[in-house]
């Protein structure tokens, strides 16, 4: 009842000076997307979050930290999976402090998947978890809008992935090198960034592996470019 | 032996209560009916803004609070304080602002007072995103949070719905646009102190001009390691222009061609006397 209420309400306020994009939650409309190579993952995304039509932040970092060895790649609601974000975050540590061991990739995925099923109708959320682990190397997991969880070699996410299955579909070949992943996913992110009006800005890479994560950052005018028109 | 109260003191249940929101929808619709509008929530449109520079953080914002079309507070202070070392620029609904802003302040210097160390930027920032988030932007509160602590000056942005941006720059508020393009154009890293101020002064006399929700003065807040200096009023560019000219003029200026008088007869239909309340 008191939920009702609140939206009559707001209708009342709502309709004021403030421009429109002003009252709309923050979207990351996003590309993201992981590939697995022998030894570990690549993960990138691009960096603009948006209010509708105003790019709130230009330079958003969209990889976040789970773990030491395990991050996420957010699309959606920029509030929602930065609070996912945080609760997994707790959750997984947590559950590592008691393991006394570094967790599984597997585990912080299903975490993912756990929050994201049980609050579908409430959330707007798709979430790639990527990482290294001892027992089965680098994997990477999806978690789209809706809660389904997914082992897949490459993935792909966010608004601008559309754009970008053809080049994926095309390209991928298995038991790539780290340099070629990384080319891969620039390739792959910076055709998205190019016609999806919601992604853009600089291209954020990392490599997490044994050895550790590894961050590089592509700024737009060093962006591979393709078409000559 | 305990004195025994009359009326019992019932302790109102944790949280928001939002009994008052039924009452609303009810009496907007009863005045919708009459062909009244519900009186609004007061908005402030606004230009906030922050930056880091070399020696710490300068918020600033304008001053104006407008109900719907019509400013309600001329010279409002958008910069709440939340603890020595940390200010909050409030955006979106003045109540929400105000009131988020002090709970945090509260929390804030309790939280100190616990750890026995000086309060942290993020940890305001964390607080207060946890607390919007769980209340999915109803509650509509866009901040700029911005202070010095052990780990350096820090400015955090946190939409109403709960999602936060670290940022060396920020704008919100309706005339965030407008502000937004004087950052972009002029922000270098670690900038001089007055050369800070100045851009930060021109962001917000930006949001100023070229929005309509904004006006009247630009307050700058600056903190540094040393502490928070608050300059309410360090511009006022929208100040009310002097009038050149006099525009009355001198009786026998127009000349009288001609003059006619028409009595018009009034009967007195009815008289009633109505005593003014002047208590």
């Amino acid at each position: 009842m008191a939920a009702v209420s609140l939206v009559r309400c707001e209708r009342g306020f709502a309709r004021d000076a403030a421009p429109d994009w002003m009252r709309q939650e923050l979207r990351t409309g996003t590309t993201i997307m992981a590939v697995e190579f022998d030894g570990g993952v690549v993960i990138g995304a691009d960096s603009r979050t948006t209010t509708g039509a105003y790019i709130a932040n230009r330079v958003t970092d969209k990889l976040t930290p789970i773990h030491e060895r395990i991050f996420c790649c957010r699309s959606g609601s920029a509030a929602d999976t930065q609070a996912i974000s945080d609760a997994v975050t707790y959750q997984l540590g947590f559950h590592s402090i008691e393991l006394d061991e570094p967790p599984l990739v597997q585990t912080a995925a299903n975490l993912f998947r756990e929050m994201c099923y049980r609050y579908r109708e409430e959330l707007m959320a798709g979430i790639i978890v990527a990482g290294w682990d001892k027992r089965r190397g680098g994997q990477v997991y999806t978690v789209p809008v809706g809660g389904m969880l997914t082992r897949q070699p490459v993935s792909v996410g966010g608004s601008g992935s559309s754009y970008i299955y053809g080049y994926v579909d095309s390209n991928y070949r298995a038991h790539m090198s780290k340099e070629e992943c990384l080319q891969f996913t620039a390739q792959a992110l910076s055709l998205a960034m190019e016609r999806d009006g919601s992604s853009g800005g600089v291209v954020r890479l990392a490599v997490i592996s044994e050895h550790g994560v590894e961050r590089r950052v592509v700024a737009g005018n060093q962006l591979p470019s393709f078409s000559a028109i | 032996k305990m004195l025994n109260c009359s009326t019992q003191y019932e302790m109102p249940n944790a949280g928001f209560s939002f009994d008052n929101s039924r009452r609303n929808a009810v009496l907007e619709e009863g005045l919708s009916e009459k062909g009244y509008s519900a009186p609004k929530a007061r908005k402030t449109g606004t230009t906030i803004a922050g930056i880091i520079f070399k020696d710490g953080v300068i918020l600033g914002a304008d001053t104006r609070a407008t109900d719907d079309m019509v400013v309600a507070d001329k010279n409002c202070m958008k910069i709440h304080y939340i603890a020595p070392n940390i200010y909050c620029c409030g955006a979106g609904v003045a109540a929400d602002a105000e009131i988020t802003t002090q709970m945090m302040s509260s929390n804030i210097e309790l939280h100190s007072l616990s750890t026995g160390r000086p309060p942290l930027v993020v940890t305001v920032t964390r607080q207060l995103k946890q607390m919007l988030f769980r209340y999915q932007g109803h509650i509509g509160c866009s901040v700029i949070v911005g202070g010095v602590d052990v780990n350096g000056p820090q400015l955090y942005s946190v939409f109403p719905h709960g999602s936060y941006d670290k940022l060396p720059f920020l704008t919100m508020g309706s005339g965030a646009a407008a502000a937004i393009s004087v950052f972009e154009d002029r922000y270098k890293a670690n900038m001089e102190l007055e050369e800070a101020k100045q851009l930060v002064r021109d962001a917000i006399a930006a949001g100023i001009f070229c929005d309509l929700g904004s006006g009247s003065n630009v307050d700058l807040c600056v903190i540094t390691e040393k502490g928070a200096e608050y300059l309410r009023a360090y511009d006022e560019p929208a100040k009310k222009g002097q009038r050149g000219g006099k525009y009355t003029y001198k009786p026998g200026t127009t000349p009288v061609l001609a003059k006619t008088v028409t009595p018009l007869t009034l009967d007195i239909v009815e008289e009633s006397v109505q005593a003014m309340d002047t208590q």
